[in-house]
């Protein structure tokens, strides 16, 4: 029978895949931005498994709030991508000094 | 058994297309395989009777957020061969972190198998009522206790969306627009000229 401990151990590798999709693609943006989307998947797999096998419908509803978060996050990180790729005809992660910060 | 067989297939996918996203080299692949992944995430959720943040996850990722991705992907001239230089470079420290972080999350699980640690307790306010479906149960949630929160969500939305558009918005010196006030302007007495040339002669204008 299909537990909570399986539905933990998908997230936490997905988890995981999404901190090794941003150490390995450091330099592509876009690939940073979709292993956050992923991070983002299985921490929502987490709360909805959560939710369900504790009875409680709270996990769903947060779920829900982590959507609207990330839709957001994505939108916006694209659009600095866009502007910032129409202003130096480059998107590579390391060059990105220009407040010398 | 059915139940079984269907979650380690969706797990399975899930976990691949994962792996595959972060992987791949063309970013249109990982584009397309992230909402592979999304999918059977999807059916992860649908599998417990969480059908509303299923089809929610399907909506939102695969219908707006990939395609998002896919219209960046394309609109943007990269070479992206370029920017996979420090790939392998980087790969046995990601390696090894990201086995430290699992070991870590895995013993968490063992943990709780072990019988070492116990789940909370459910708040009994905001449990499933019975007869209802999940949706309507969520509904019934959302627009009472969580009202405040929905709202706030709605608004983050809102300033997402005017934030993408007046960042990529520009106003372009290189085309001609219309200008309506100067065209509304505008007699026909001064356009146009009224002339009967005599047969054999041009018109000057």
């Amino acid at each position: 029978m299909i537990g909570i401990e399986h539905y933990v151990i998908v997230s936490a590798i997905l988890f995981v895949l999404g901190v090794l999709g941003i150490f390995l693609n450091r330099k592509n943006v876009i690939i940073l931005l979709m292993a956050i989307e992923l991070i983002l998947l299985s921490v929502n797999l987490n709360l909805v498994a959560f939710s369900v096998f504790l009875h409680d419908l709270v996990g769903q509803i947060f779920a829900m709030f982590v959507l609207t978060v990330a839709a957001g996050e994505a939108a916006i990180g694209l659009a600095i991508l866009v502007i910032y790729f129409r202003g130096r005809g480059t998107i590579a992660v390391d060059d990105v000094n220009r407040m010398k910060g | 058994m059915i139940q079984a067989i269907a979650f380690y297939l969706f797990a399975t996918l899930t976990i691949f297309s994962g792996a595959v996203t972060i992987l791949a080299r063309n970013p249109v692949h990982s584009v397309l395989w992230l909402i592979l992944a999304f999918f059977n995430a999807a059916g992860l959720m649908i599998l417990i009777g969480a059908e509303f943040i299923a089809m929610l996850l399907v909506i939102v990722y695969v219908g707006a957020v990939a395609v998002l991705f896919l219209f960046v992907v394309m609109m943007l001239d990269i070479d992206f061969s370029q920017l996979r230089a420090g790939f392998i470079k980087n790969f046995p420290l990601g390696l090894a972190l990201a086995f430290v972080l699992l070991a870590e999350l895995l013993m968490g699980v063992g943990a709780y198998k072990a019988g070492g640690l116990a789940l909370g307790t459910a708040n009994a306010a905001t449990a499933p009522i019975a007869g209802l479906s999940n949706t309507a149960a969520i509904g019934a949630l959302l627009y009472s206790r969580y009202l405040f929160l929905f709202e706030t969500a709605g608004i983050i939305l809102l300033v997402a969306m005017i934030g993408a558009i007046v960042l990529t918005h520009r106003q372009r010196g290189d085309v001609r627009g219309q200008n309506v006030s100067r065209q509304n302007a505008r007699r026909p007495e001064e356009a146009t000229i009224n002339l009967q040339p005599e047969v054999g002669k041009g018109v000057t204008l």
